[in-house]
């Protein structure tokens, strides 16, 4: 079964009845569509599956799904995805965030959850802007973008989250589109299904804040090449695109970090005889 | 003031030397040397905030009775070398009786030393080791403080062997040989307080650090998964861990902050697996955000906090119990949580096994409140006694439609559902949310919540581990102490009973909830109160008085770190108190 054969109903059985805050027109809906889209054609059942988020619009994921959620504070959610996975490998973790949430207040935690690859997949919904709080520029902002916080823009350059997951040392790296439910859905099923840390860098307009972004339909394209496992290529293929390449652009072979539970623990009371006089 | 007597069998001993001269090695093979002559002991390592190359002491008292403080004044100070000798000096008290071992090679003992008039004998630590190949100063002044204390040689051997275990036979005979260099050189020495020889004993006993025994307190109550980034004085308790853990079959993961460390284990304990990590205060404030959210998503977690001296990186080498405050109140919004605090080295196995109890019972953050002078000495006690908490979290196992994780049920401890659980999916929410766990900004909701979290913490029953109460209950005069101080302000009241002077001793446990009835009645008859406590601020003092509406005057006596309290300070304070 691929992502196109997948039963609308299928994918349906993924989602909450809780109704979405977001603006009409966000791009989070459609992301939101093709998780469910993912689920369903990997066949997971809801409650095996985890969807960690910190705070932010695209943040608000883990309500609008029928699976278990985490709903915690800005910027951590890659943490205690981490924390989960290691206690419970048997699950599949999911983490949703946009580009306040992981590259600002959470990008140290992005670079060690790419570092340490534990088997997680990190959705991260990229408006290059603050949406919740409405309209303030965010890590991945272009420094000319005229807004109320910073008047004329950041003057500062934007962080190509891309390359810092493969210098950092992500396993799967890739780039949709919301407008390309289909497209997205394949790369998360991807995700899913490669051992180790996945970061999917989602474009998700934010219609509302950043309207020019209605162009970015226009912008993308189908990367032109195929994926890599040589972290030299994918580096200079991120480090020159011009931020519109969809599709995989790295998979490495990277061994996933696991804490490994001993199959014949002991008593507390055995480990205290060390103590003993 | 010092009215211990020699008879009774007790010495403090201080032996100090520049990083790396090896004093904290010789103190740790003395402590374990009088754990096997039957002794107790207590040894705390004293260092500034560099890890090698400063100056360094190790301060060990051994007792034949329960040890829990530092002693008034060290009997026996062995010099290896006065390195930076004035930069505490004042950690180490001298009266004219005290031995001074001083190694001629050092020149002339320093004037601080000099000036307490302290008897000071000369004995060529250096050249003695020079006579061993091999030998160091350290092992001759470990050999000659076994000597004149009274510790028996096999003890010594068995000591050398165990701790130099791994390091091969070799350099096991020259410290044993240069040990023994120094026990035949201190028969020629006169000193008054040797040890009698022991007794045996019934009890058997540990010799443990308050940081592994708050560990072990853990592992003791289910913690299968700690995540945690370093900080000093708290690190030994999550390099226990790791090792620990790994053996019950749990995991330690080191993380990348501690605002990592804190989301991390309530990653873990959402997944169903009791998580701790343990920090000091600087850490602990870095958490506090993330403590809310496990307040507000009702998810079970245990912060160890080995307190230092703040604010800022302040003191991280020394004792203080200024993280009361942020402890208690640091939490943003109406947060109810549980803050508890062991009492002395041993207890920090039952408080650390009774909070996460606590934690996994009512589904909260539960705060430990250790510090560095328990987490970081390390003692001869009983052995801790093993109370078995049934502890079980409130779970469900199958569900039905409609799983409102948030449910207003009776007591405020609603069934959680593990992921896992088929039909219980749920959003674990730091939003305000309805029972089904949906954001909501109703003003029913949040009352509704708010209630829920704070009557399951409030009607739960703490029974009679929430304080210690102790010595003397019928005398009208009370002292209330917490954590650490509780150790000096026991001996201080063992001298004063010896002079006819009894007290009450109430040592809380549980700090928070606050427990204004069962302090009022604790302190039923008392016509007044001292509260003793280690913080600049009078941070107890002023929560009691706020928070328990205490039924009789109250005075303090507070002070900061980083001097330990001495029992003969208290004992100055507590007489001047009660005669006023």
């Amino acid at each position: 079964m691929n992502t196109q054969t997948v039963s609308a109903s299928a994918a349906r059985a993924y989602k909450s009845d809780v109704k979405p805050v977001w603006c009409p027109g966000c791009g989070d809906f459609t992301v939101l569509s093709a998780i469910t889209k993912a689920f369903a054609e990997l066949g997971l059942p809801p409650e095996q599956v985890a969807v960690v988020s910190g705070i932010g619009c695209s943040s608000r994921i883990p309500a609008y799904l029928n699976t278990y959620g985490f709903h915690g504070v800005h910027g951590r959610a890659t943490a205690l995805a981490t924390g989960l996975k290691l206690a419970r490998p048997d699950l599949t973790v999911v983490v949703a965030s946009g580009d306040g949430d992981g590259f600002s207040i959470g990008g140290n935690h992005f670079l060690h959850a790419c570092r340490r690859n534990v088997d997680l997949t990190y959705i991260v919904m990229d408006n290059r802007v603050y949406g919740m709080t409405k309209g303030q520029p965010s890590p991945t902002t272009e420094p000319d973008w005229d807004n109320a916080l910073t008047p004329g823009g950041t003057g500062l350059r934007a962080f190509n989250p891309l390359v810092i997951a493969l210098a950092s040392g992500a396993n799967f790296i890739a780039r949709g589109f919301s407008g390309d439910p289909v497209g997205t859905a394949r790369l998360i099923v991807e995700a899913i299904e490669t051992p180790g840390f996945s970061f999917v860098e989602v474009l998700s307009p934010c219609v509302t804040f950043r309207p020019d972004q209605r162009d970015w339909r226009n912008a993308v394209r189908p990367a032109p090449v195929q994926p890599t496992g040589d972290i030299g290529a994918a580096a200079r293929r991120l480090m020159t695109d011009d931020g519109f390449n969809l599709g995989v652009l790295y998979v490495g072979s990277r061994t996933p970090y696991q804490t490994h539970r001993t199959a014949a623990p002991v008593s507390p009371s055995e480990i205290e005889q060390q103590f003993a006089v | 003031m010092s009215e211990d007597s020699a008879e009774f069998g007790n010495v403090s001993i201080a032996l100090t030397g520049s990083g790396g001269a090896g004093v904290i090695t010789a103190g740790a093979m003395l402590l374990d040397a009088a754990a096997r002559a039957g002794c107790y002991g207590m040894f705390v390592r004293s260092s500034g905030p560099q890890i090698r190359g400063g100056e360094a002491a190790a301060l060990i008292r051994l007792s034949m009775q329960p040890v829990e403080a530092q002693d008034d004044v060290f009997h026996l100070l062995v010099g290896l070398d006065w390195h930076n000798i004035e930069r505490f000096a004042v950690e180490l008290p001298l009266a004219a009786n005290s031995l001074v071992i001083a190694d001629p090679a050092n020149g002339p003992p320093p004037e601080v030393i000099i000036e307490t008039g302290a008897r000071i004998v000369e004995v060529p630590l250096k050249d003695m080791a020079k006579a061993v190949p091999n030998g160091r100063p350290n092992m001759v002044a470990l050999g000659l403080i076994a000597g004149l204390t009274g510790l028996p040689e096999e003890t010594l051997q068995a000591a050398l062997a165990k701790v130099l275990e791994g390091k091969g036979e070799k350099a096991l005979q020259a410290s044993l040989a240069a040990a023994l260099a120094g026990l035949a050189t201190s028969a020629g020495l006169e000193f008054d307080r040797r040890l009698p020889a022991a007794t045996g004993h019934e009890k058997s006993r540990w010799q443990i650090s308050g940081n592994q025994a708050a560990g072990l307190g853990a592992i003791r109550g289910g913690v299968r998964f700690v995540a945690a980034y370093p900080i000093t004085p708290a690190t030994e308790i999550l390099e226990w861990l790791a090792a620990g853990l790994a053996k019950v079959g749990g995991a330690l993961v080191q993380a990348e902050d501690e605002l990592a460390s804190i989301n991390m284990i309530i990653g873990a304990s959402y997944g169903g697996t009791p998580a701790l990590t343990a920090t000091s205060g600087p850490g602990l404030a870095l958490m506090t955000e993330s403590i809310g959210l496990a307040v507000a998503s009702e998810v079970p977690i245990v912060v160890i906090d080995v307190m230092r001296g703040g604010p800022s990186t302040g003191i991280p080498t020394k004792s203080e119990q200024s993280d009361l405050n942020i402890a208690l109140f640091g939490l943003h919004g109406d947060a109810p949580h549980i803050v508890v605090a062991p009492a002395s080295i041993g207890d920090c196995v039952f408080t650390a096994n009774w909070a996460v109890h606590l934690a996994e019972s009512l589904q909260v953050p539960a705060l430990v409140l250790s510090d560095q002078f328990l987490g970081q000495s390390r003692a001869i006690i009983d052995q801790p006694a093993d109370l078995a908490f049934a502890t079980q979290r409130l779970t469900v196992e199958t569900v039905g439609d409609g799983y409102r994780r948030y449910a207003l049920a009776a007591g405020g401890v609603s069934p959680m559902a593990i992921p896992g659980t088929p039909g219980g999916q749920y959003t674990a929410e730091g939003l305000e949310h309805t029972p089904r766990g949906m954001p909501s900004s109703q003003v029913t909701d949040h009352v509704a919540q708010l209630d829920k979290r704070r009557d399951k913490i409030l009607g739960f029953d703490y029974g009679d581990h929430w304080a210690q109460i102790t010595e003397d209950v019928d005398s009208d005069l009370a002292i209330i102490t917490w954590g650490s101080t509780a150790g000096p302000v026991r001996e201080a009241l063992n001298r004063l009973r010896a002079g006819g002077r009894t007290f009450r001793l109430i040592v809380p446990r549980l700090l928070a909830p606050a427990s204004p009835q069962r302090m009022a009645a604790a302190l039923r008859g008392v016509k007044r109160a001292l509260v003793i406590e280690q913080s600049h601020s009078a941070q107890f003092f002023h929560y009691l008085r706020g928070y328990f509406d205490l039924p009789c005057p109250a005075d303090s006596y507070h002070r900061p770190g980083p001097l330990p309290f001495r029992p003969g300070e208290l004992v100055e304070q507590i007489a001047n108190w009660s005669a006023a």
